[in-house]
């Protein structure tokens, strides 16, 4: 069990007011706050052994590569990867675009079928459609039920007629907090077509709930370090290596070749032939000190505060006349990203009156517009825990949904 | 600050909508605004005295947005009704330079529409406020043009 009490104090950000009232941040599904183990880490790097990795002998140089290199250590661990598949990348947005350029094109092509979900992130979708127009492979999508889940009847149909060369499909909905069964679907691909890869989208997934990349059944695995209590400005691309070892390059320049001449270049090994340039060093082991806080309190533990907290947000919510809780509302089957609607009012204006109380929650489409589609709606508003949410939290964004209606109150009804 | 945003004036707007209508009989010309990216849709009617000189002689909205949108669709209705097609297109230009913080030379013509004068703080809803005057300057041109109907999309920043 967290000890949330105690916890809160390592989160500068939570002594702050905004409008002259304590801080309640709902807002983690789009970045998390971050603690002072962290920033310490990114401090020290700056103050004590600030240098350019991999390159140089002194000192400096080589404090500074033990540590990027221990920071990936730590995340090959956290993610039950091979370190070698582990390429740091900016975000998770750039870790989908590695593999749409560099293993779809060699590897996909017409007749063969990329299969994404109505339930994922721009991110997860774009780069497909991208690259979809130079490669000309066919897009299929599995829609997304009323109360938030994929259709699987719709999966087994389409990834039964053989062509699916590619899944994507994310772990955790950003938008309605669904957990996706990630493993069966990837083993059911597998079963049809024993080339085909599974891309799993671990943004919102690998900061809540323990992580095992291989249980997953995922090829590749994207996740986002400001999303784990990291710092922004680094992401991850985990993938077996052996496919990394196959592919071609994605970004050029230096740190990724093995050597260059005039005539052209050989590349490094992986991850290094993916990571080129100056890596987002202090970032990256800033990454990996929040995967340290993170293993301190247990992801088990994580998971279970997160699943009590929703479980009694959802009660709460729902029990609010004219409040929509979008989405699973078992918090055995869902995450602590929650969308919900209030009858008769525009989501930018419920987020208005929340902040002033406050409460920061998000209002808006989520970069999931096919989702929010599905919703009936055009944008919602997000109420997202995590580690260092409370009860008391709960409450108040219950109040701060009263007296949005309150001030609303008296619209006529047309 | 909020109260900037939300004035009394908008929020009486947006509870008891003036000039709020699905259909207009005899309408010359129907526009139809939409915001894909804070999921705002807006159509306006317009009815035209076309006289010697060409004046509003009806307009309706309707829609699903925000409240600032619709209360500021709904209090422009009131300011331009009666209104002679140029000098309405003027008012708007006004109320749009009143939304960036620019100095007002129509601030009593614009009757209810200058309590929207605080939402010029609040950046990211200032497009808000634009969007039932933008319908009109759209629908007055459309008429000017000849035609009876235009769908505009408006792309902007997203929040």
């Amino acid at each position: 069990m967290l000890d949330v009490t105690t916890l809160r104090k390592d989160f500068p950000v939570l002594e702050r007011q905004v409008h002259g009232r304590p801080l309640v941040y709902l807002d983690s599904a789009a970045t998390s706050q971050t603690p002072q183990q962290v920033l310490d880490a990114v401090d020290g790097y700056y103050t004590r052994y600030c240098a350019n990795v991999h390159r140089g002998v002194h000192a400096l140089a080589e404090e500074a590569t033990a540590a990027f290199e221990h920071a990936r250590g730590r995340v090959a661990q956290f993610l039950r990867a091979d370190v070698r598949g582990v390429v740091f990348t900016k975000n998770a947005t750039e870790a989908f675009n590695l593999i749409a350029y560099s293993w779809v094109p060699s590897n996909m092509g017409p007749g063969d079928v990329l299969l994404v979900t109505q339930m994922e992130h721009h991110a997860n979708l774009v780069p497909w459609q991208l690259v979809q127009q130079q490669v000309g492979f066919d897009i299929e999508y599995v829609p997304v039920t009323g109360d938030g889940r994929l259709d699987l009847d719709v999966f087994d149909e389409i990834v039964g007629r053989g062509k699916v060369k590619l899944l994507a499909v994310t772990a955790m909905s950003n938008v309605v907090g669904t957990i996706n069964p990630v493993a069966s679907m990837a083993e059911r691909v597998r079963a049809v077509r024993d080339d085909a890869v599974v891309v799993v989208d671990g943004a919102q997934s690998v900061p809540h709930m323990p992580t095992d990349m291989a249980a997953l059944g995922a090829d590749f695995l994207c996740a986002s370090g400001h999303k784990m209590l990291g710092p922004t400005g680094v992401g991850v691309l985990a993938a077996r290596p052996e496919l990394l070892e196959r592919m071609p390059p994605f970004l050029g320049g230096g740190e990724m070749i093995a050597d260059v001449t005039m005539q052209g270049s050989t590349f490094n090994e992986v991850p290094y032939k993916f990571e080129a340039g100056t890596p987002p060093i202090a970032e990256a082991i800033g990454l990996g000190a929040a995967v340290d806080y993170l293993d301190g309190l247990g992801m088990d533990n994580v998971r279970a505060h997160e699943e009590r907290l929703i479980g009694a947000c959802i009660a709460a919510l729902t029990g609010i006349d004219g409040v929509t809780v979008h989405g699973p509302h078992d918090p055995a089957v869902r995450g602590a990203a929650m969308s919900f609607a209030i009858d008769g009012l525009h989501p930018h204006d419920i987020g208005t009156i929340m902040d002033r109380e406050g409460v920061a929650v998000r209002a808006g489409h989520h970069c999931a517009k096919p989702l929010v589609r599905s919703l009936g709606a055009v944008a919602t508003t997000r109420a997202s825990f995590y580690v260092y949410n409370t009860a008391d939290d709960v409450a108040a964004l219950a109040r701060g949904i009263e007296i949005t209606k309150e001030f609303f109150g008296g619209r006529m009804v047309r | 600050m909020t109260e900037d945003l939300y004035h009394d004036i908008i929020l009486d707007h947006y509870r008891a909508p003036r000039n709020r209508a699905p259909e207009l009989e005899n309408a010359d010309v129907r526009v139809h605004h939409n915001n894909p990216l804070c999921g705002d849709e807006l159509d306006l009617r317009l009815r035209v005295d076309n006289g010697e000189v060409p004046v509003i002689d009806a307009v309706v909205y309707d829609g699903e947005g925000c409240s600032i949108s619709m209360a500021s669709a709904s209090a422009m209705t009131e300011a331009v009704i009666g209104r002679e097609l140029s000098d309405a297109e003027d008012l708007a230009r006004d109320f749009r330079a009143m939304m960036h913080g620019e100095p007002v030379g129509r601030e009593d013509d614009l009757l209810d529409g200058i309590a929207f004068s605080g939402v010029a703080k609040f950046p990211v809803r200032v497009k808000c406020a634009l969007l039932g005057w933008m319908a009109l300057r759209d629908a007055i041109a459309t008429f000017e043009q000849g035609a009876d109907s235009n769908r505009v999309t408006h792309e902007e920043t997203p929040l």
